[in-house]
């Protein structure tokens, strides 16, 4: 039968028993089992990460060289800009597929405002409000329609590219000014660092103080933990979940005005795939899919770790390129089934099933098939 | 659903008789617009609706029917499956290259062969959910990489012509049993077995059972891990089967090959009215989801619209889609509640 | 408690980060600090100093080819020359490409090549303007830039090897076209991607053929796009045919396309009907040639473009040719060559296959 997809979480958790005080206190048990949970994910990914750094030398020499890292961020670049506001809104338990699209819409506006003579200071801000505005468009579907943020994301994936080409067509805009294109492609102050990676820096430290450090970032994860619960201690649920679309959305545009300019390219066909990458990010960042639990250091090492596992293969004379999409595909999975397999045979060896219960990942429920509540 | 509790048995027959209503309803709908579809097409360049074009719609359908029929099963368990594009390049190849080199191989063996290299993909998917318990979109996602990967791998540049494949096998693909493209009726034999089974076994019932509550599946006895792991298993399977015929459909087949059909699959899927938080749908609606985007799509070329349209224009009717289907199951939940509190009362 | 856990488990993965990238950052290190100037007014085709014809071919040379996109047979066969030609010259070459075809994807891949320090680039550009900052890159670290195929911003390569001169290309398949259709009647075009160069070259110089007197009966009707997808180009021919009744010829300039055209024709009740002409592989249309869908088609040899491309990469790294126009060289099995204007290499005529000759060709 067609359920309801506010979905109620199956396991009955303390948190919905509804007496405030044991609320309160399991909620901190939660978030500092959720903290602690999180600090052991990003250990490991620093540590691959470490170990990263010889295996990819030993691959390649020319691997720990300033020219990698600024080329290899460079690569990464829109990736790693879209992927700090997916990070919110994955633990806010929804899913946006639909950034590449919106990168991509961005791209061919910057296109079709720059053949009808706007300046490029006026063409970014208004390309960044178009995206906030595709993503209020998916927002106000889930929020207001309560549709499953999947599914949208899905059809706007379609819809945003569909209406890219509809603006611009095959056209593509080459002739932007070198000032702008330099920016993009350049290197701050001198340094191997890309000036865009400064802007994904201070981006990052931005939404880690958003996420981490405001009132407004501990609702997304009360919201993904357990949004019924979240609703009825008073948070604007639907007005939360509307901002975080509204952000990934405006960020989304944002990279596409970056990769136009860096490629000096902008068309309509731009970053086709790339939500897949950023999904990958996310996912193996530790930000469960479930929601509720993940921190945007672990992304952010996450993006490191692809960035130079690609780097790594990209530089090699031996290993084939085909490998890049092997490698990814085994780290996204391993990255849930290694803590899943951990879990299980540490709950195995404590024959404890008290446990269970009180995790807001649901172990529980991770017995029955997973849900894709994305809704 | 606690007010179903107080009268389980009325209250289920009723829900049932309720959900057949509103399936037929909902398939009823996509097949309208079709009907429609096709209509105001054929009013405004009617050779789109002679035997010819009416064939080639039957035939641009069929593989992404069989695919959605896979799909069907695994979203209807509250999964999805994002690896069937993946998996049916590698069964493509795999069909095409095996052929080359060896003409003389029976057609069924290649099929069957096929489908196991498409089970054995949907195993490895199956497992990593079931006993792996990762979610199904992460896992998914992890091997559309990895199996895309293993493709090119293999292919190596390499192609499978047309030229190499024996003719009865491309006959399969272009050729036609009375009129009827024969990978249309392979196709509906797909859809008609997998829809009837999944409606009168009660391993396809446990399916969705699984979907719309799994815990409750789970208190009530459903083997929810086995019957989670069959779906993937043959979800993975039509895909393999979806890969031989689209290399004898087409016969040049390469490493990229079934690139992104996953999403046009799950629109279908969904623009058929399989709900993606999974408990509803059937095959059927599917199957005719996956005729009318290739409607869509083939008549948007014939009415001179701008290509660009067309994805923007699939795009918008997959919203429309869910959008409905909310409303639906909204309508559906406060009819149930009023007739439990009516016999409750 | 809750203020300081995150603030110093945060605190603490920057740190580290940061210590990893300072030390990338302090490796061992090429300039890099000028990068970015894409507006630099030096241009790569014309270096320093003459050519010297007569330098020797140094031994060893090493150089890398990026194809439009792997997995593509048609360029995995076009770069085997290149490899084939710097075997033959005592060097190796290696070829390095994306999974993908977007305008973008051989960006990282330059990017990477470029710190391989190899002698020279050969590349089928995706898109002539993504590929150029990273290109120029290469070209200030000494590394000499051969565009082939599909060209790059001109001031990205010292030369362009063409298969075949970009007009004669877009003159022939018309011509070919007309001769088939008796100069009268509806065409369409079956292209490859939107922002091919090569398609849109040979397509702008299709459309000015058409304006010649003789051409006057003859109207383009469309341009279609299969992205050299065989599916989408077998539904693109499919919905040519339904949209336009009178349709009379299609030329599809794309191998992909002309033999996803190809076997939509030959099942339908338009085969013979509506003409087929383009650019496609002897092997993979002669069935279709036999079966009397296609009267005939063209093409050039992918393999030697490469091996033409390759030769000339050679000469620039020792120094036999700078890239200006008018400079010779000789090309190894093929012979002499020069260079024309904007500095492009042209191989050869049109080959035009049917019935008569397709059974000599194995390619």
């Amino acid at each position: 039968m067609p359920a309801d997809t506010k979905s109620v979480p199956p396991v009955p958790t303390p948190a919905t028993a509804g007496a405030d005080d044991a609320a309160d206190a399991s909620e901190r048990e939660d978030a500092g089992r959720l903290r602690r949970a999180a600090g052991r994910w990003e250990t490991l990914l620093l540590a691959l990460f470490v170990v990263l750094l010889p295996v990819g030398q030993a691959i390649s020499p020319q691997f720990l060289t300033s020219d990698s890292f600024t080329t290899g961020s460079l690569d990464f670049s829109e990736i790693a800009l879209m992927a700090l506001p997916l990070t919110l809104v994955v633990i806010a338990a929804e899913i946006d597929l639909s950034i590449a699209s919106v990168l991509g819409l961005s791209s061919a506006a910057m296109a079709y405002l720059w053949n009808h003579g706007q300046p490029i200071e006026a063409i970014i801000p208004i390309c960044i409000v178009l995206g906030g505005l595709c993503g209020a468009f998916n927002g106000l579907l889930v929020t207001r329609l309560g549709l499953p943020s999947l599914a949208v994301t899905i059809g706007t994936l379609a819809l945003f590219r569909g209406l890219a080409f509809v603006v611009i067509g095959d056209d593509s805009v080459t002739d932007f000014p070198s000032v702008w294109t330099d920016r993009a492609f350049g290197n701050f102050a001198g340094t191997a660092v890309p000036n865009v990676i400064v802007l994904f820096a201070v981006l990052a430290v931005l939404f880690a103080v958003l996420l981490h450090f405001t009132p407004f970032g501990r609702s997304v994860y009360a919201i993904g933990a357990n949004e019924e619960a979240a609703f009825f201690s008073g948070l604007r649920v639907k007005r939360i979940k509307l901002t975080l679309f509204v952000l990934s959305g405006a960020v989304a545009a944002l990279a596409g005005v970056v990769i136009s300019l860096r490629n000096s390219t902008a068309a309509a066909n731009v970053g086709i795939g790339f939500e897949l990458t950023v999904v990958t990010a996310v996912l193996l960042g530790g930000v469960s899919i479930f929601g509720g639990r993940g921190t945007i250091a672990g992304v952010v090492l996450a993006l490191l770790l692809l960035g130079g596992i690609q780097k790594a293969l990209l530089l090699s004379e031996s290993i084939s390129s085909y490998w890049i999409q092997i490698v990814t595909g085994v780290l996204l999975i391993g990255s849930v089934l290694g803590p899943n397999l951990v879990q299980r045979a540490r709950a195995a060896r404590a024959h404890s099933s008290r446990q269970r219960g009180v995790w807001p990942s649901r172990p529980a429920a991770q017995r029955n098939p997973p849900q894709e509540e994305k809704a | 659903m606690s007010a179903e509790a107080a009268h389980p048995q009325v209250a289920g027959a009723e829900a049932r008789r309720l959900a057949d209503w509103v399936f037929r309803v909902r398939e009823l709908g996509i097949v309208a617009a079709f009907a429609l579809l096709m209509l105001v097409t054929a009013i405004i360049e009617p050779r789109f609706v002679t035997a010819d074009s009416l064939r080639n719609l039957a035939l641009n359908a069929a593989i992404f029917a069989i695919l959605a029929a896979g799909q069907t099963l695994v979203i209807i368990t509250r999964n999805v499956d994002l690896s069937v594009g993946s998996v049916l390049g590698l069964a493509a190849f795999m069909a095409g290259d095996l052929l080359s080199s060896h003409q003389s191989l029976p057609i069924p063996v290649v099929i069957v062969l096929g489908m196991l290299l498409g089970a054995a993909c949907g195993a490895l998917n199956g497992v990593l959910v079931t006993f792996g318990q990762v979610p199904a979109l992460v896992v998914t996602l992890g091997t559309l990489y990895a199996f895309r990967g293993v493709a090119f791998l293999w292919t190596n540049g390499r192609q499978v012509n047309a030229e190499t494949l024996p003719d009865s096998f491309l006959n399969l693909g272009t050729g036609s049993i009375l009129g009827i493209p024969t990978l249309a009726l392979i196709a509906l034999v797909v859809v008609v077995v997998v829809g009837q089974a999944l409606r009168d076994f009660r391993s396809g019932r446990e399916l969705y059972a699984i979907g719309s509550n799994p815990e409750g599946a789970r208190l009530a006895g459903v083997r929810s891990e086995r019957r989670v792991f069959s779906a993937f298993l043959l979800s993975g399977a039509l895909a393999g089967l979806a890969g031989v015929l689209f290399t004898a459909r087409f016969g040049t087949v390469d490493a990229t090959a079934g690139t992104g059909y996953e999403l046009t699959v799950i629109s279908a899927t969904v623009v058929g009215g399989v709900a993606i938080f999974g408990g509803t749908g059937s095959v059927y609606g599917a199957a005719l989801g996956a005729l009318l985007l290739q409607t869509i799509t083939s008549s948007l070329i014939v009415l001179k619209v701008d290509a660009f349209w067309q994805e923007a224009a699939i795009g918008a009717l997959l919203l429309v889609a869910i959008a409905f289907d909310r409303l639906v199951g909204l309508r559906l939940d406060a009819r149930l509640r009023r007739r439990s509190v009516r016999r409750a009362g | 408690m809750t203020s300081s856990s995150p603030y110093r488990r945060l605190l603490a993965s920057v740190l580290v980060a940061a210590l990893a990238v300072l030390a990338a950052a302090c490796g061992e290190t090429k300039n890099s600090s000028s990068s970015g100037s894409s507006s630099q007014s030096s241009s790569t085709a014309s270096s320093s100093g003459a050519a010297n014809a007569e330098a020797p071919i140094p031994k060893g040379l090493k150089t890398v080819s990026i194809p439009k996109q792997l997995g593509n047979p048609y360029e995995e066969f076009e770069h085997s020359g290149v490899t084939e030609a710097l075997k033959e010259l005592g060097g190796s070459n290696r070829i390095q490409g994306s999974t993908d075809a977007g305008a973008s994807s051989q960006v990282p891949l330059i990017n990477s090549i470029v710190q391989q320090k190899p002698s020279a680039i050969i590349i089928a550009g995706n898109d002539p303007n993504a590929v150029a900052p990273a290109l120029k890159q290469a070209a200030q670290r000494g590394i000499k830039v051969v565009a082939m195929d599909s060209d790059v911003a001109p001031d990205a390569r010292s030369v362009f090897v063409n298969q075949v001169t970009t007009k004669l290309v877009g003159q022939n398949q018309v011509e070919s076209i007309a001769k088939q259709i008796g100069n009268k009647g509806q065409i369409a075009i079956l292209s490859a991607t939107a922002n091919a160069t090569n398609q849109n070259a040979w397509i702008k110089v299709m459309k000015d053929t058409l304006k010649q007197p003789k051409y006057k009966d003859i109207k383009l009707v469309k341009v279609a796009y299969g992205d050299d997808d065989d599916q989408k180009s077998f539904q693109q021919m499919q919905g040519l045919i339904q949209a336009y009744p009178n349709l009379k010829g299609v030329i599809s300039p794309t191998t992909v396309g002309v033999a996803a055209a190809a076997r939509y024709l030959s099942t339908s009740p338009e085969k013979g009907k509506v003409k087929l002409t383009g650019l496609g592989f002897p092997n993979q249309m002669r069935k279709f040639v036999d079966n009397g869908t296609v009267d005939e088609f063209q093409l050039w040899v992918p393999k030697d473009v490469g091996y033409l491309a390759g030769q000339a990469a050679a000469a620039l790294v020792a120094g036999r040719i700078t890239g200006k126009p008018g400079e010779t060289f000789t090309a190894g099995r093929l012979g002499k060559y020069t260079i024309g204007p904007n500095s492009e290499i042209v191989l050869g005529p049109l080959t035009t296959f049917n019935k008569e000759n397709i059974g000599k060709f194995d390619f």
